[in-house]
């Protein structure tokens, strides 16, 4: 990789972070959507579900239900926001501007990877925001943790972002944009244990929870967050999984941009 | 040396056949028009040229770059001006600028300078740092136009790039071109509707349904359907075309109250007609033929005509326009 394409690379990341600044909406969703989530799930919603911690319980050690989905709050925030970047690809070509980019003398590599950056830079900002919320829950966690919370936020957003590009880069149209959330974003988020502990499922959703993605990344952010007895997974195994699935899908998206029309 | 050099490129989209076999060269420095009807097939070759499509046969060069082969030479070598919109229109004026210069490698020392000029050519320095979606459409044609010109490449496209702009921008955009032109040395490969851009043009190719039916200056082409046209009114059209037809044996038409005379040099021929006492004269004029009637003799059609096949890119058009 030249000096030339880390510049393009540069471009095509310092352009999404513009975007997201200016876009007011965006920032006050990505509060107001996970507040809301914690308010209706966390107090509400479990008591009327009847999940409740403590020794023995559904929850494991955790003996409450908001601090239990917190971590899953996170996971789901920065999974919709990278898709919502990737899928900005779409736009891109609906208005146009893909032309200025695709026509320009920078690698179509650059293009994906700047691409990828650029969601998972927008998404690691959104979850710091999440963080925020972490003493009002009564979550607390080391600045040590925080070090190695924030990379990881980084790889998992990095995966997602990529898998988006890739489903993007041959979208046509506005309307395939309502699909994938439909169809993708919102499987993936409730198959990843965000909401309830993925013990408590029937064998058969238990092995599609293995297939997500997202499983890997919530898992070890709760690990993190609450302690590593709560988490289902070695952290190692999850990190290794969400490497191994981020690389296959930054490749392809990179396969994907140098394909030919 | 041909800068662009076009062999037999056809290209084939479902069912439309949209460019069918063009050959051309285009010479260094040269400005080279294609001038054609709605969905004639210009932007199509445009796509192929700037590599953003495959031609389905044929060859294209340019700058010695294949543009199948070494598609990254060819996009070094390039700037565009699209026909349809291309700005990011969440950022501002002048960050839409930065993104091009960073993209195209301008040297961070010339990069502010370019951009201020740039910015004045299109007389947006006041707004530079506005939304480019709070601008209005021939803003943000003019934004389009100045990015285009911001780096110097070696082949400038501009298709159809003064759509739309007073005519005051688009002769102060065309001064800029032409010292461009000059000083850089920089090829420039044209499409319009503006006849007298056309004129402007070295050399003129007219395209139509995605055929290359005429290329040469337009000087040429001009003379090419012969010379000029007199028309003339007189209160007795038929009387005054016999006489006129065998006096100075030139080849005259009548048609909606008027007289056509064809004639090779029609301001020399004007004083001696009305100057003749027999012609009971009402009104003349004298007509050049203008690219436009080179089409009409060579096609039976106006360029500005609908036809078939041009609506669904007319469709587009309105398509475009409508999302400014
Ligand atoms: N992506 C596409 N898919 C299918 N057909 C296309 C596509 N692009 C162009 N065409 C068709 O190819 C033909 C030539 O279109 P093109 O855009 O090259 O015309 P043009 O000469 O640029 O016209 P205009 O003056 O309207 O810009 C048209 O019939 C158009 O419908
Ligand atoms: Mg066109």
């Amino acid at each position: 990789m030249s000096f030339k394409d880390i510049r393009a690379i540069y471009s095509i990341w310092l352009r999404d972070l513009t975007r997201y600044r200016r876009d007011r909406f965006r920032l006050v969703s990505s509060v107001a959507q996970p507040a809301l989530y914690l308010f209706v799930f966390g107090t509400g919603l479990s008591r009327g579900l009847a999940i409740r911690g403590g020794s023995g319980s559904s929850l494991g050690p955790v003996d409450n239900y908001v601090v239990f989905i917190y971590p899953g709050i996170l996971g789901m925030s920065l999974l919709f926001t990278s898709i919502f970047s990737a899928m900005s690809i779409i736009w891109d070509r609906e208005f146009g501007f893909l032309k200025e980019v695709m026509v320009a003398p920078i690698s179509r590599t650059s293009v994906a990877i700047g691409k990828a950056m650029g969601g998972s830079t927008v998404a690691v900002i959104q979850g710091l925001i999440i963080l925020l919320f972490a003493p009002f829950i009564g979550v607390s966690f080391s600045i040590q943790t925080l070090v190695i919370i924030i990379p990881l936020m980084f790889l998992i957003s990095f995966s997602l972002t990529s898998f988006g590009i890739v489903i993007a880069a041959r979208m046509e149209s506005m309307e395939g944009f309502q699909m994938v959330m439909n169809f993708l974003v919102m499987p993936l988020f409730l198959l990843s244990g965000a909401m309830f502990p993925i013990e408590r499922l029937p064998e058969w959703l238990k092995a599609l929870t293995v297939l997500d993605p997202l499983t890997y990344g919530v898992d070890a952010l709760r690990g993190l967050m609450l302690g590593m007895e709560v988490s289902a997974n070695p952290i190692s195994l999850n990190i290794a999984v969400i490497i191994a699935f981020g690389a296959a899908m930054i490749s392809l998206a990179v396969v994907m941009f140098n394909r030919k029309e | 040396m041909a800068m662009i050099e076009v062999d037999n490129v056809r290209k084939l989209f479902d069912e439309i056949l949209a460019v069918d076999g063009v050959s051309f060269k285009v010479h260094e420095g040269e400005v080279f028009g294609f001038l054609g009807p709605n969905g004639a097939g210009k932007t199509t070759t445009i796509n192929i040229l700037c590599t953003l499509m495959q031609p389905t046969s044929g060859r294209a060069v340019l700058n010695g770059y294949d543009v199948v082969k070494s598609p990254h030479d060819v996009r070094s070598s390039i700037g565009i001006v699209f026909q349809d919109p291309s700005l990011d229109e969440r950022l501002s004026a002048k960050e839409n600028l930065n993104f091009h210069a960073l993209v195209y490698n301008i040297p961070k020392e010339k990069r502010e300078e370019r951009i201020k000029k740039v910015l004045d050519l299109i007389d947006l320095t006041p707004r530079q740092n506005d939304i480019v979606r709070t601008f209005s459409g021939g803003m943000k044609r003019r934004l389009e136009i100045g990015r285009g010109l911001l780096h110097f490449p070696k082949v400038l496209f501009l298709d159809e790039p003064t759509l739309g702009l007073d005519p005051q921008t688009r002769h102060h955009i065309w001064d800029y071109l032409n010292e461009l032109r000059e000083k850089e040395r920089i090829t420039i490969f044209l499409t319009t509707h503006y006849m007298d851009e056309a004129e402007n043009c070295d050399r003129v190719a007219i395209i139509d349904q995605g055929k290359i039916i005429a290329l040469d200056t337009p000087d040429e082409l001009k003379k090419s359907i012969g010379g000029d046209t007199i028309k003339l009114k007189t209160k007795d059209n038929i009387k005054v075309a016999k006489e006129i037809e065998s006096r100075f044996k030139l080849q005259v038409i009548i048609d909606d109250g008027t007289i056509f005379i064809k004639t090779d040099d029609g301001e020399s021929m004007l004083p001696r007609l009305i100057s003749d006492q027999s012609i009971p004269v009402v009104s003349v004029s004298v007509h050049r033929p203008t690219l436009e009637d080179v089409f009409l003799h060579l096609t039976g059609r106006k360029i500005r005509e609908e036809q078939g096949s041009a609506i669904k890119s007319m469709r587009s058009h309105v398509r475009a326009l409508r999302r400014r």
